[in-house]
């Protein structure tokens, strides 16, 4: 049976002592493929840096760029700012070819924090997290599902999950949120 | 789980991130028209099957999402080596069951 989630609404998804696991509120995604001989281009398009190091996040303002691949960045915005970062990159696409795709409704972002949010990780992600150092993302596994996961702090994560996968994901972490508080 | 180093991420990662991909370093002919169908077969079908160190293609699907290539022994599933795809196959006897 398909059992209909409402993935628009921010809320809570579940809280414990343990945990508080939330769905956050849309946000505005674009897929940026670019290659290295046109990098510096579209760092100054976007008046933002392209971080060079897979993992590495450049702000600013609202405007977030991830590096998750060798010619493949995350870039994320406010919708305010979606246009402008349209108009800035086709301004400069004869000169620096590029590609630069709308992905917004693709993924959904959920947040896990309280003091055991890096132990409610665990449930999914077979990564050593405490490597991850606070401010950086990386593209990753969850339970099977390809996930973005950023640690904003020792005990504070958000992830973008595909939405046909949320349900899935979202459920389990309501579970382990449950499971984790009963120790 | 076997850990597995990503050449391009420089990061030493779970296994549940990559997909193995086959045997590497296997050309597809140019013109597959004016090859025998002996020639084509080993291209499609022929593989080393190697007891022992082995060149693999791998995938870090759930990551930066390129594909590498390894070496690994097949015996003791050590990694050997992990390097970028297109760069030269390393000689074996480089090569340590440390992975150094
Ligand atoms: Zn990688």
């Amino acid at each position: 049976m398909t059992v209909h989630v409402d993935l628009l609404t921010a809320r809570e998804l579940a809280s414990s002592r343990a945990a508080t696991v939330s769905l956050l509120a849309p946000v505005v995604r674009f897929s940026l493929r670019v290659g290295a001989d046109e990098r510096d281009a579209l760092s100054s398009a976007l008046g933002v840096p392209l971080p060079t190091r897979i993992g590495q996040c450049s702000r600013q303002g609202e405007t977030e760029i991830l590096s998750l691949g060798p010619d493949e960045w995350l870039v994320l915005a406010s919708e305010s700012e979606a246009a402008g970062i349209i108009e800035a990159c086709a301004a400069i696409y004869a000169d620096a070819p590029h590609s630069l795709t709308d992905i917004s409704d693709r993924e959904v972002t959920l947040l896990i924090e309280g003091p055991k949010a890096g132990e409610l990780m665990t449930l999914g992600c077979p990564r050593d997290l405490d490597r991850l150092p606070d401010g950086e993302a990386r593209r990753t596994v969850f339970d099977g599902v390809s996930v973005v996961l950023w640690r904003d702090g020792a005990e504070r994560f958000h992830i973008d999950v595909w939405r046909s996968f949320a349900p899935h994901v979202m459920s389990l972490l309501t579970t382990g949120c449950g499971e984790l508080a009963l120790e | 789980m076997l850990l597995i180093h990503c050449p391009y991420c420089d990061e030493t990662l779970p296994e549940a991130e990559f997909a193995y991909a086959g045997e590497a370093h296997i050309l597809r002919p140019d013109n597959p028209a004016d090859v025998s169908e002996e020639e084509w077969r080993d291209f499609l079908f022929i593989r080393t099957n190697a007891k022992g160190p082995h060149y693999e293609r791998w995938r870090h699907i759930h990551g930066c999402g390129r594909f590498f290539n390894a070496v690994r022994n097949t015996v003791t599933d050590r990694f050997l080596t992990t390097y970028k795809a297109g760069e030269p196959r390393p000689e074996l006897d480089t090569l340590t069951e440390d992975g150094q």
